[in-house]
């Protein structure tokens, strides 16, 4: 968890900076070995889980993963957003509307056009927020309303359909069998975003933010316009999960699944912390594949499936404490 | 009241209220370029409101602001810092989470400008990677001057820049900043030490209940004018409030506290004193040598790893500072956000631990509870007119509250960690006034202070920590400042203090602190 502090500049040696990433990015590396831990065991208690199970998982966490860093973005910029879930479910509806019995080249205007539908319904939330002055949580609980409605008008029941690119897009295995075209996707929509933003001057503003709402005001940074950018880049992360659902399932769905509280367990179990300005997005990303892989685990063992919602929940409260507990013995020492 | 040069910043009748409370009446400040311009006033005159205006932190109500003759209105710091004003707040303004570089990156701070202010201002070997929250606040009070003398504004606008740095690193910071006189830039310095002003001044403004009363010269023997302006009507002194109290405690009597071989970690490494009943026992060290442990231990905050303490003759262990205000063991800090709850009225404020401690169960006896409480407001006497809002007070008031909540409780032992800092010279004074009385009523003070002039005035001994360990222990009588200064540097009486040496030795206290507490979770 002590990934916290962009540094640009290598430090002197090469050393040097290698063990500097490993302390920065401490808690993602451990959660990656028990991600691998949790595949060993996978294969002991299905010893034919393999390419399928792999492909399988990739999907199901594409949309969630994505999810996880919008919730990521606007946490470390010191907010909530318990709108994601709603706006997936919405940027979803309408691409599906849109995309049903339409030629493959107009899917990529509809997929643009939903990119900036995303961007202007999160830069909404984060609008009302530093308009209102009331706290994110109410601001952005109240949103989940308004745009699940929307979803309702846009689309009663579901259905729509994809562009067949689309899907071809995150469906299947890329070069080798073993890896799904989801995760690339997943990395590179990551790489093309995260990366340059949080190298930019708005990236390290959002970090101030969060850390400390004063002395980023004190350092110059436009508090006001900087929370509405969090947020609109919340928007733009929930508007790809909600595609990213369209092109898994090939329809829209005008119900919100469960991904706004999922989003929120991701990014404290990927090491966010919930008061701002700490953490990234490659910790929520791993927790996401370790949620998902549980909940796949659950079944391989028969656990009933309400007894697998609660071990979740124990789960999640026990690694979060696990890694305080590192930290603060680190602390004494 | 500006002479030839025209002034480079010129503020005029800036008034500023927060509801009933008035911050600014009518302030005004004239600044000649190559000038260092000290900005003088008791706590609550209305300073850090006029350089949060003149930052753009808070919008006045009226007034005008000219820069170079040009009138502006500022909105927000970065407006502020385009037009040339930087300042330097009393609390540090840089990012916790982020490192020294990154928050260098944010205000757009030139890299080597730094570097060489940094150097000057001796941090030579700053690790720009360390996050700001891993620094000690001396180092944080450094790098924010560092980083506003690299963006080389024409007005820079210092708030209690020394209050919290020890010795060493104050001559440096006032050296660089004399240095910059005679320039074609200014620099606001605003400090409660008349020591300083006298040192790097030439004019001051001096504020009271926020309004401009005056602009002094400062040369030989303005410093009573000064204070006499600070004062209004009402000047007194710091009169030495010693009461010669006869502490030849016999050794059969147990001492109220009495540490024996205290150790904490790196930082405490052997800890032994007495505090005797109806004394002030001063505590004087440099920053980082442990005097912070030692507090913590003796409030209950942290649990010694070595020695013994014994209360009233009865060895203690404290898990929770619950016990040792049970001992008679109250703790008032340096840090007022510590100790106060911030949105909650002086009356809750003073009433929280007194009903925590008395009544864990049942009601509150609301009539009894205000009884005590006015008499603690009136003994203290606390401003109390914006009561509702504790952080709506000044600093001084604030620091009353504090203490008013124990003597409410009725005290026996108050261990005061620099009550001061920050606080005017009347509160100040009123505040060591009730110190005394407190003892003279049997109760026991152990007071850390930073500042070493004031230990004859209101200590009846005094001990000096170094490196951890209780080094010296002096009489009121003997612990002048140089003495003090001597003893705190852990040097033989009649040596010179060698810069070198001393500025060391902080550092590796510093350094170590640092390495001491990476990001501990909120």
């Amino acid at each position: 968890m002590t990934a916290a502090a962009t540094t640009i500049d290598a430090p002197a040696r090469p050393v040097d900076a290698i063990v500097a990433a490993i302390r920065r990015n401490g808690w993602a590396i451990a959660l990656i070995a028990f991600l691998a831990l949790l595949l060993v065991f996978t294969k002991l208690i299905q010893p034919r889980y393999g390419v399928a199970g792999v492909q399988a998982l990739a999907i199901s966490a594409l949309p969630l993963a994505l999810a996880a860093v919008a919730q990521s973005i606007c946490v470390i910029g010191g907010g909530i957003d318990l709108s994601i879930g709603s706006m997936m479910a919405l940027t979803s509806c309408v691409a599906a509307v849109l995309m049903k019995d339409k030629p493959e080249e107009f899917g990529i205007v509809v997929v643009l056009g939903i990119l900036l539908l995303g961007l202007l319904l999160g830069a909404i939330n984060g609008g009302v927020v530093v308009a209102t002055r009331v706290p994110d949580i109410v601001v952005t609980l109240a949103m989940s309303f308004v745009w699940a409605g929307f979803a309702l008008l846009v689309l009663a029941s579901p259905g729509g359909g994809s562009a067949k690119w689309l899907r071809d897009i995150i469906l299947g295995p890329f070069l080798n069998e073993w890896i799904p075209k989801a995760a690339i996707v997943l990395l590179v929509t990551i790489g093309v975003v995260w990366i340059p933003l949080r190298r930019s001057r708005l990236g390290l503003s959002i970090y101030a933010l969060g850390s400390n709402r004063l002395a980023a005001f004190r350092s110059g940074v436009g508090v006001g316009r900087t929370k509405i950018a969090a947020y609109a880049i919340t928007g733009l992360f929930a508007a790809l999960a909600g595609l990213g659902l369209t092109a898994s399932t090939g329809i829209g769905t005008p119900t919100q699944g469960p991904y706004t509280l999922t989003s929120v367990a991701a990014i404290v179990l990927g090491g966010v912390s919930l008061a701002g300005g700490r953490g990234g997005v490659l910790g929520p990303v791993v927790a996401v594949l370790i949620l998902q892989l549980l909940r796949s685990d659950m079944t391989f063992l028969n656990v009933d499936t309400n007894l697998a919602i609660v071990a979740q929940g124990v789960i999640l409260i026990g690694v979060v404490m696990f890694g305080s507990l590192l930290q603060w013995r680190r602390g004494r020492a | 009241m500006t002479a030839e040069p025209g002034p480079l910043l010129d503020a005029t009748d800036i008034a500023k209220s927060y509801g009933a409370v008035v911050a600014l009446r009518s302030a005004s400040l004239a600044v000649r370029p190559g000038e260092v311009h000290a900005l003088m006033g008791a706590n609550g005159a209305g300073k850090s409101t006029l350089v949060k205006i003149l930052t753009g932190s808070v919008r006045p109500d009226r007034g005008r602001i000219t820069i170079r003759g040009r009138e502006r209105t500022v909105h927000s710091p970065s407006e502020a810092r385009r037009n040339g004003l930087v300042s330097v707040f009393q609390e540090p303004s840089l990012i916790p989470d982020l490192d020294i570089r990154a928050n260098l990156r944010l205000t757009r701070t030139p890299l080597d400008g730094f570097r060489h202010w940094a150097n000057e201002l001796g941090l030579p070997r700053l690790d720009l990677s360390s996050p700001a929250r891993a620094l000690p606040l001396a180092s944080l009070r450094v790098i924010d001057l560092a980083r506003a003398l690299a963006i080389e504004p024409d007005v820079l606008m210092l708030d209690e820049m020394t209050a919290a740095l020890p010795a060493n690193l104050t001559e440096r910071v006032l050296e660089v900043i004399g240095r910059q006189k005679g320039g074609d830039r200014c620099i606001v310095f605003i400090s409660h030490r008349l020591i300083e002003i006298a040192a790097v001044c030439d004019r001051a403004t001096v504020l009271r209940e926020g309004a401009t009363v005056g602009v002094v010269d400062v040369t030989q023997g303005s410093d009573e004018r000064i204070v006499e302006l600070m004062l209004g009507q009402a000047v007194e002194s710091l009169a030495a409030t010693t009461g010669a109290a006869s502490t030849a405690a016999s050794a059969d009597v147990p001492a109220r506290i009495e540490a024996r071989a205290l150790s904490q970690g790196t930082k405490l490494a052997d800890a032994s004193f007495r505090l005797e009943t109806g004394e002030v026992l001063g505590v004087v060290a440099l920053e980082g040598q442990g005097q912070d442990e030692l507090f913590d231990i003796l409030a209950g905050a942290v649990r010694p790893t070595g020695g013994e303490l014994l209360v009233d003759g009865r060895a203690v262990a404290f898990g929770h500072p619950a016990d040792a205000i049970r001992a008679g063991l109250v703790y008032v800090a340096a840090d007022r956000a510590e100790a106060l709850l911030m949105q909650r009225s002086v009356r809750e404020n003073i009433a929280l631990p007194y009903t925590a401690r008395l009544r864990a169960w049942g009601l509150i006896d609301l009539r009894r509870e205000r009884e005590r409480i006015d008499r603690a407001v009136k003994t203290l006497q606390i401003d109390a007119r914006a009561g509702n809002e504790v952080r709506r007070l000044s600093g001084g008031n604030q620091q009353k509250v504090t203490i008013a909540r124990w003597v409410a409780g009725g005290v026996r032992t108050l261990l005061c960690f620099d009550p001061t800092r920050g606080i005017d010279i009347r509160t100040k004074s009123q505040i060591y006034q009730l110190l005394r009385e407190l003892a003279a009523a049997g109760a026991s003070v152990l007071l850390y202070t930073s500042e070493l002039k004031e230990v004859q005035l209101v200590c009846d001994r005094a001990i000096v920590i170094f490196g951890g360990r209780v080094v010296a222990e002096l009489n009121a009588v003997d612990a002048d400042e140089p003495a003090l200064l001597r003893a705190a540097y852990n040097l033989r009486a009649g040596a010179q203090i060698p810069e070198a040496v001393a500025a060391k030795a902080v550092e590796a206290a510093t350094s170590q602190a640092a390495s001491d507490e990476p990001g501990a979770p909120r």
